[in-house]
């Protein structure tokens, strides 16, 4: 219920809101815990294994138990969920509903469920376990459910840089970011709540003789002021990444409905020279029988939905405890009109000074209370006593909050003093640390260390400090209560007290093979609340002390990121670039279904009103080019241009076969292998000038080759004169194909082409109008062929002129289907051929691997393994009844024998169907293949079912003597 | 004679404004990647007629305007080159780019969901350019005014950049 | 992780593409027999602690040789492989 007067939440504002389809009111600035505590709702979720009855346990971003869908989004915590008008959250993980959940009934079971159940139990059969055991448990055990639909919200990434990051908005980090901006650095200041503050939010207390959290508003309004600050709330910093950068998730409008055009949340890459970590201490509870009751949280939640949010969580309530900060709770709920039903210190000797009654030594033995807690028993050193209450503050002391110190492998040390980890020094370059999260969690220390450790590293004046408290933080450590009943450590993954013990019992005495074998720490919390406890019954059980036992470690990211924040903007169109020619447009407009070539695009055939099918169309696109002239964009293929005196010795030294030699005006073929002897890609390359040339590479290779270009011009021959750079985007190039393709260029040239002017594999300027071009005479069609290449800003109205010109030809465009036939028919090989693990000998090219100089992959391709015959080689496959397919990726079998691994001959990588040569035909990669031309054999897809017998052959199937070409 | 028509790399996908930030294409009167040779560093500048830049920086002066392109290579732009033969290894990129300039006062926060340096004009000053990324494309981007940048991708990926922009600045500008 | 590219300075790790080992930098002679290239193309040390290895810088196409270490992760040097090897 609420608390005149109390809170930092706007009662002019109410919201309206539903939890479970029940409509409750709260104000601005509650979240939903505060806000359901508030209406005295405390069964907030069902536990993830033994579906146990749970409210909040905390009131922060560390919730283990109050998790919720809101909206499309599951595993929200109610803590940290801001209400707005029409929220509507769900619980999760029960059935029919959150008070009557049937599986409520593993509960029961639960002395059958303990840590490893699941590795002993459902091994046998083992087919079992993915056809059954998993699904039935998976349901059974569970955080919210993703809907299986589109996220139509929007999320965003984003950079930021800065000299100081400081982490975390309380009183240390006011103080660190105050001194960094005084002393001129540029400086971030997140803090994952709505406001700054910290803890100052939660207490009340005094910082420079005002409200602390009033001090903290004043402090942050002047580091507003200041152009060298930059503050984010509602920013979590989730991880510590090297070299000083740092992830964070901005809930940007996850406090108001989701509106089209306004990022839900962002995603931070923050770089910063220094960071100061200022996150504070989370309290820790502690294990006692039936300690996982709704109304039981902790002492420091208590204060904040006290403090921060008006909000009595129960109407009579206990406080336990081990250190001060019990009392303090205690005597803030009475100053509040909040009944107290006892303190009870497990401290011997401690005396309270309010009206409650106090227990001094005591120990919680039992509670009961089905969905909400209703008395508890009480045992100390008088006796033992039922006490009625329906909220209990407990605090087991407080843990630094050092997990990002450890996301670089940095090892938290033990403290008895505060019988917790502390951070070590440099766990994390760069990064400092100071107040709660060092250890020191008195208010005035927070402020003084904040200010210190800033001015130290900026070697500039600390900030003036305020005066503030100054209570010394006394502890006695104390874990558990022995006693009848499951003491809960960790609520998010129902892990208890016996789990651990068992594991140690079993031998898994490490910590690591703990929280392994009994999931402590390994739920979305990652135990933030319970792993010291549970590390320091494992010490205790294997009679160990806390030190020598081991380490609490964390791991990013600190809280849970929403995926979509991750991946903001890679949907659709932004998944990757999309690389579009410039004939896209009029490919489309012919109805060319467009296929991904690398992040580029191309069609993939040219359909016509009466083809009814994609092969109808590439029949008559390999028809037209073989008998009249098609037009293909060709200007994804790589191009390069290659200059300076030793441009020829650079091409030398990077293709397997001469450039050297190659005369001005003239276009080779070249074969360019890896240093290791395989083939890297291949091309052809044109010398325009003594000191030019430039090179075409595949279009998938293309960013490989220049990269390895590089490589060569930077690493291994800087004493050559060469530069190289990228044109691919410069030129539009087309292939013109076909036995009229002279014809056509003919009408579009100034200067009319002949073969005494442009012999087969010569290339020349060319002029159409006023623009300037080349022409290439090279073909991967086996016709008689020419690419021409214009500037991009030409190449939409070329294609359309080209195809104009090819169609009262008879011909037309052809996209990717036909090139393919039209290259397989000839044997030229493509990436399918060339697919890394190939040699030059495999494809029969050896001999064009020059000897008289040194180029990348000679020494290698020469080992004898990368030449024996009895290596898969390159081979023509023409399906013996014409009308039976090849289907790519099918192994090669001799004919006869049992198509198994240990009978594999070879496999297919390309096939067709040839309309030249009216049959089905493949290229593959055959053992001796080039020796057993005219054989058959048979190649078997097991994948498809496919068995077709095929006569093996020479890969250049159509016109092998290469008439079309020159012709 | 036959008349080849030219369009430029946005076509009709620019200029727009969205999102307080106006996004505009850059015609140039002509671009080359100018890389010399072995020693001629000086002689290629003194026939420009300005230094070639230096790293993350760009020149210009009579008429010419040069960006650093990468180790030992600049862009020039200009409407004609000289003669640069035995000085240099030049090839035209005219056509090799999709450039545009945002301008706006929130560019440089609209740049920083896209673009992984640091953009703030104190450290990215007028005249200094950057080879870098914009989303997942290689990209040089140039800051050109207290509110402008300028970006250049390769043409191919126009359409991607005009999305990539647009998003950025639209989100931000929903804040 | 970022990483300084000589020319461009300090970059983020997603600016950069690995190479491996920069023993590629230290190719044999065509003739220098089978063991030096079996060394060079396949033998790789795979060392707790400092290590040299190659990367790329795509957006301005420098090759680089990178000073690591790869339990700490510290990055203690950056240098253009054309410095290392000429």
């Amino acid at each position: 219920m609420r608390i005149a007067g109390k809170g930092r939440i706007d009662r002019n504002k109410p919201v309206n809101f539903t939890f479970d389809g029940v409509s409750y009111q709260g104000f601005a600035g509650d979240t939903l815990a505060s806000a359901l505590l508030a209406n005295g709702v405390t069964l907030m979720g069902r536990s993830f294994k033994y579906h146990r009855p749970r409210g909040v346990l905390t009131a922060g971003s560390e919730e283990p138990n109050a998790l919720v869908t809101v909206a499309d989004d599951p595993n929200l915590r109610a803590t940290t969920v801001e209400i707005y008008n029409g929220l509507d959250a769900r619980s999760q993980n029960a059935w029919p509903s959150l008070k009557r959940d049937v599986m409520a009934v593993n509960d029961l079971i639960s002395p059958f469920l303990g840590a490893g159940f699941y590795y002993k139990t459902f091994m046998w059969p083992k087919a079992f376990w993915e056809a059954v055991y998993e699904p039935i448990i998976r349901r059974a055990a569970g955080l919210g459910a993703l809907t299986g639909k589109h996220n139509a919200d929007d999320y965003e990434k984003a950079f930021a840089f800065c000299d100081v990051l400081v982490i975390g908005a309380g009183p240390a980090g006011l103080m660190a970011a105050l001194t960094a901006a005084q002393a001129g650095a540029d400086v971030i200041l997140a803090d994952e709540n709505p406001m700054t503050g910290g803890r100052l939010l939660s207490e009340d207390e005094t910082v420079g003789g005002q409200p602390g959290a009033t001090w903290a508003a004043e402090v942050t309004a002047q580091l507003a002021a200041m152009k060298n600050v930059r503050i984010m709330t509602r920013t979590t910093v989730t991880g510590a990444y090297d070299q000083g950068t740092f992830g964070a998730l901005e809930r940007v409008s996850l406090h108001s409905p989701a509106r089209a055009g306004t990022p839900r949340e962002c995603f931070w890459r923050i770089v910063a020279k220094h960071s100061i970590l200022c996150a504070g201490a989370l309290e820790r509870p502690i294990a006692f029988p039936n300690n996982d009751r709704p109304g039981i949280m902790l002492a420091s939640a208590v204060r904040s939905y006290l403090h921060r949010y008006g909000v009595a969580p129960g109407k009579s309530v206990t406080v336990f405890g081990n250190n001060d900060d019990a009392h303090r709770t205690a005597r803030d709920l009475e100053a509040a009109g909040v009944n107290v039903a006892a303190v009870i210190d497990t401290r011997t000797g401690v005396t309270y000074d309010g009206n409650a009654p106090s227990f001094s030594g005591g120990r919680i033995v039992a509670t009961t209370g089905r969905h909400a807690l209703d008395s508890i028993t009480v045992e100390h050193a008088g006796g033992s006593r039922v006490i009625r209450t329906d909220c209990l503050a407990m605090s087991g002391g407080w843990n630094p909050s050092v997990h990002l110190t450890c996301h670089m492998n940095g090892r938290p040390k033990w403290s008895e003093k505060i019988a917790s980890f502390v951070p070590v020094a440099d766990a994390v370059p760069g990064m400092l640390t100071a107040g709660g999260c060092n250890g020191n969690f008195s208010t005035s220390a927070c402020l003084a260390e904040g200010a210190a450790v800033t001015a130290n590293l900026l070697g500039a004046a600390p900030a003036s400090t305020p005066d503030a408290d100054d209570t010394p933080y006394e502890i006695t450590p104390f874990w558990m209560v022995e006693g009848k009943g499951r003491k809960w450590l960790d609520f998010q993954n129902d892990v208890h007290v016996k789990d651990i013990k068992l594991a140690a019992q079993e031998n898994f005495r490490s910590v690591e093979h703990m929280k392994r074998y009994t999931t402590q720490g390994m739920a979305t919390d990652q135990g933030k609340s319970s792993n010291v406890a549970a590390l320091a019954i494992l010490a205790d059980a294997t009679g160990r002390g806390i030190p020598e036992t081991g380490t609490t470690t964390f791991r990013p990211p600190y809280v849970p990121v929403s995926i979509a924040a991750m991946g903001a903007g890679g949907q659709g169109h932004g998944f990757a670039p999309e690389r579009l020619t410039t004939s896209h447009a009029a490919s489309v407009a012919r109805g060319a279904p467009m296929i991904e070539a690398g992040l580029w695009y191309r069609p993939s055939y040219f359909p016509r009103p009466d083809e009814a099918t994609w092969l109808d169309s590439c029949n008559r696109e390999v028809e037209m080019v073989r008998h009249a002239v098609g037009i293909c964009d060709v200007s994804t293929l790589g191009k390069i241009d290659v200059q300076g005196p030793d441009a020829a010795a650079f091409l030398d030294f990077v293709y397997a076969n001469t450039f050297s030699t190659l005369k001005v005006g003239k276009v080779r073929y070249g074969l360019m292998l890896r240093e290791d002897g395989h083939v890297m890609d291949d091309g052809t390359t044109a010398r325009l000038a003594e000191t030019h040339f430039v090179m075409t590479t595949t279009t998938a290779a293309a960013g490989n080759v220049m990269k390895n270009l590089e490589f060569v011009r930077q690493a291994l021959r800087p004493d050559l004169d060469v530069q190289i750079v990228s044109v691919t985007e410069q030129w539009a190039q087309f292939a013109v194909a076909g036995p009229r393709s002279r014809d056509l260029l003919n009408t579009l040239l100034d200067a009319p082409v002949d073969d005494d002017a442009l012999p087969y594999m010569g290339c020349a300027p060319m002029q159409i109008g006023d623009v300037a071009g080349r022409i290439f005479r090279i073909s991967f069609s086996g016709e008689h062929a020419y690419e021409v290449a214009v500037p991009a800003r030409y190449g939409a109205s070329l294609f359309n002129l080209l195809n104009a010109q090819a169609e009262a030809m008879g011909g037309g465009a052809y996209g990717m289907e036909a090139l393919n036939v039209l290259r397989i028919e000839k044997g030229f090989i493509t990436h399918a051929e060339i697919h890394g693990r190939t040699t030059a000998f495999d494809i029969g090219m050896d001999r064009m691997i020059s000897r008289k100089k040194d180029c990348v992959g000679q020494a290698a391709a020469a080992r004898p393994g990368l030449m024996e015959e009895t290596r898969e080689q390159l081979v023509g496959l023409m399906a013996v009844e014409p009308a039976q397919e090849l289907t790519g990726g099918a192994h090669l079998f001799n004919d006869g024998d049992a198509p198994v691994r240990t009978n594999d001959q070879g496999y297919v990588t390309s096939v067709c169907w040839s309309p030249g040569l009216a049959s089905h035909i493949g290229l593959g990669f055959l053992k001796n293949g080039r020796a057993r031309h005219g054989e058959v054999i048979t190649q078997v897809d097991h994948v498809r079912g496919v068995t077709t017998r095929c006569k093996v052959c020479d890969p250049v199937m159509f016109d092998p003597e290469g008439g079309r070409l020159r012709g | 004679m036959v008349k080849l028509i030219a369009q430029t790399a946005f076509g009709d996908g620019l200029p727009r404004a969205v999102g307080g930030v106006t996004l505009t294409e850059v015609s140039m009167p002509g671009m080359w990647s100018v890389a010399p040779l072995k020693g001629q560093q000086k002689a290629v500048s003194k026939a420009l007629g300005i230094s070639l830049p230096r790293p993350n920086r760009t020149t210009s002066g009579a008429g010419t305007q040069a960006l650093w392109a990468g180790p030992g290579m600049a862009y020039v732009r200009a409407s004609a080159l000289p003669d640069l033969s035995g000085l240099a290894a030049v090839t035209d990129q005219s056509d090799a780019w999709a450039v545009l300039t945002i301008a706006g006062s929130t560019v440089t926060d609209v740049l920083a969901r896209l673009v992984p340096i640091d953009l703030r004009a104190q450290t990215f000053k007028t005249g200094h350019t950057a080879r870098t990324l914009v989303g997942h494309m290689p990209a040089s981007v140039t800051r050109t005014g207290p509110q402008s940048i300028e970006i250049m991708v390769m043409r191919s990926m126009a359409r991607t950049l005009v999305h990539e922009l647009d998003r950025a600045t639209r989100l931000f500008a929903g804040r | 992780m970022r990483i300084t590219c000589p020319h461009c300075g300090e970059r983020d790790r997603r600016e950069f593409t690995y190479q491996g080992d920069a023993l590629a930098l230290n190719r044999p002679a065509v003739d220098a027999g089978t063991a030096a290239w079996d060394d060079y193309l396949h033998n790789r040390d795979n060392p707790a602690g400092d290590t040299r290895d190659l990367w790329y810088h795509d957006p301005c196409g420098t090759w680089i040789a990178v000073d690591r270490n790869t339990v700490t992760h510290a990055i203690t040097g950056s240098t253009p492989v054309a410095k290392v090897t000429s």
